[in-house]
């Protein structure tokens, strides 16, 4: 008898669960903490992590002024420099609108390629997917850069490149919502006789269209900040006149142009919201 | 046809008036913007450029690609992986508690509003802006990097945390109080739980976002693999920036998709 009672603590490893009984007699376990050990783990790598970056916290403490002094200095803008910016301003917002606009057309007949409810062939569904996928890791910055050297600076590679981004997003997010799409309509077409091109016309597109658009809205709304960015490869746009004025330390220059920036990404998030709340 | 449906089918409201003033905008919004789009003439050595460009790249340089010290692929990747981690942990705290500020269902209408504006207002700065406001902090690095991740996560982060929390069920703690739990049971059992794997899930795609933006960092200098990399771009090095555009690549592709395994699993148990 008194072997038999022992088990319970002999034979068990460090981390053995800890185990319970109820009153009815019956015995449980209590669940593997599979959290703990996760946080525990995160916490490791994140103490590499601050290893290999070199984080500070004094060095952020000592010049953490710099920062304010920074955004200080932005303030008060040099209201005369509007009428310089308006104009990439503007460059930026058309640059983005017609970009989106290209680049979501263009992944509509590709998405149904790369959608494996449509496409049964793997080769076709495979290689379509493969340079998607490439089209989508290579940084725009890497392709505005290219684009530059081959058709020069301006407004044009920066149209591009933001294409080419739009592209990659929404032909990614429509393909996975085609393959999540009811084919019964698509089917009921097929059987009576029409070909595949016609159903997908008639029983997919109508399906997907609201989310068609509503996902190159949301790209459109990202790419007036993405097209702020290209600029500083020579792209068009704003971006070209921030690292200007910043390399020139004009800090007030700046705060204009930023003043300006954030009262066009809000005024096109707020109409994109609004339309795409009328969407759904 | 059977008559009756063909009645109600005109009695479908027609929307024509609306239909043609909206496309009417849209294209002329469309038109008017294609102005940025004048093909110029192709330089006379723009193909020349393209061609030699693409050889290069996928001849990536050797020495880069396999190098083990601060300059070759392995460690950048390392340095990249590290910035958009910590980026990520310090971006997801940070963006707690703007999101809760400026929730509809915690916040009493109107109130939000400031939280709102805030979040924008980050949103807007442009990461490279960020970036050399760090490193007049820190001065150029992998850790003023870290704090440009971070504080450019808040936008993107704080408003899919918004949803979450919008979308909580009251239910529940109704039923935690109706048993006599106090303030903070409610939130332990009753909040942490419903929002829990959301966090959790936009954190880990922010984290794939903040590996792909790495490259932005590189603009000013701020750490990672896109110093190294745009610098190669500018100096017409393109079989180095081939080695660090695989690397990069290849990170990318394997961060993307155990980030989208792992969110499946969160999200559907």
């Amino acid at each position: 008898m008194e072997e038999k009672s022992r088990p319970s603590v002999e034979g068990k490893g460090v981390f053995s669960p800890q185990t319970f009984t109820l009153s009815n007699g019956s015995e449980i376990q209590s669940k593997f903490p599979v959290g703990t050990y996760i946080g525990i783990g995160l916490l490791i790598v994140a103490i590499i992590a601050m290893i290999v970056t070199g984080v500070d916290i004094a060095i952020m403490i000592r010049n953490g002024s710099n920062f304010w002094g920074f955004i200080g200095r932005m303030f008060p803008p040099n209201w005369t420099y509007f009428e310089k910016a308006v104009g990439p301003m503007i460059d930026t917002i058309q640059m983005s609108l017609f970009g989106s606009f290209i680049g979501s057309v263009a992944a509509l007949p590709i998405a149904f390629l790369a959608a494996s409810n449509i496409t049964k062939n793997k080769i076709v569904l495979g290689t379509t997917r493969f340079i998607l996928t490439i089209f989508r890791t290579l940084p725009v910055l890497v392709y505005a850069s290219v684009l530059v050297l081959v058709f020069g600076l301006g407004t044009f590679a920066g149209t591009l490149a933001i294409m080419m981004f739009t592209f990659s997003i929404v032909s990614k997010i429509l393909y996975e919502n085609i393959e999540t799409i009811d084919l019964g309509a698509f089917e009921a077409i097929q059987s009576t006789g029409a070909d595949r091109t016609r159903a997908i016309i008639v029983a997919i597109i109508p399906q997907i269209l609201p989310s068609f658009f509503s996902t190159s809205l949301y790209a459109f709304e990202i790419n007036i900040r993405y097209a702020a960015i290209l600029g500083y490869v020579g792209a068009g746009g704003i971006g070209y006149l921030i690292s200007e004025r910043l390399g020139w330390r004009l800090y007030d220059d700046f705060g204009m142009i930023f003043i300006l920036l954030f009262i066009v990404v809000m005024g096109i998030e707020s109409l994109s919201r609004y339309l795409r709340g009328r969407l759904e | 046809m059977k008559k009756h449906i063909q009645e109600q089918l005109a009695n479908e409201p027609k929307h024509t008036l609306r239909n043609i003033i909206i496309a009417v905008i849209v294209i002329t919004a469309i038109v008017w913007s294609g102005s940025v789009f004048k093909v110029p003439e192709i330089l006379e050595r723009g193909s020349q450029v393209a061609i030699s460009i693409l050889s290069a790249i996928v001849n990536p340089n050797p020495r880069f690609l396999w190098g083990m010290d601060t300059s070759g692929v392995p460690y950048l990747m390392l340095e990249t992986i590290a910035i958009a981690f910590l980026g990520t942990i310090i971006g997801a705290i940070l963006a707690i508690p703007f999101a809760f500020l400026s929730s509809k269902n915690i916040i009493p209408k109107k109130w939000h509003l400031p939280g709102v504006f805030s979040i924008t207002l980050i949103r807007t700065l442009p990461v490279f802006v960020l970036g050399i406001m760090f490193i007049t902090v820190t001065g150029p690095g992998p850790f003023a990097g870290v704090l440009t991740m971070a504080i450019s996560s808040i936008g993107m982060m704080s408003k899919l945390y918004i949803e979450a929390i919008e979308d909580l069920d009251r239910g529940i703690l109704e039923a935690l109080d109706s048993i006599g739990c106090n303030t903070y049971e409610k939130i332990r059992y009753g909040i942490l739980p419903q929002l829990f794997t959301n966090f959790i899930s936009t954190s880990i795609y922010r984290f794939e976002i903040n590996v792909k933006n790495a490259s932005i960092l590189g603009l000013v200098g701020a750490g990672g693999i896109g110093f190294p990399l745009l610098q190669a771009m500018g100096n017409n090095r393109w079989n180095d920036a081939g080695a660090y555009l695989l690397g990069l690549i290849v990170v990318v592709i394997i961060v993307e998709y155990a980030s989208t395994r792992i969110r499946k699993k969160l999200a559907y148990g």
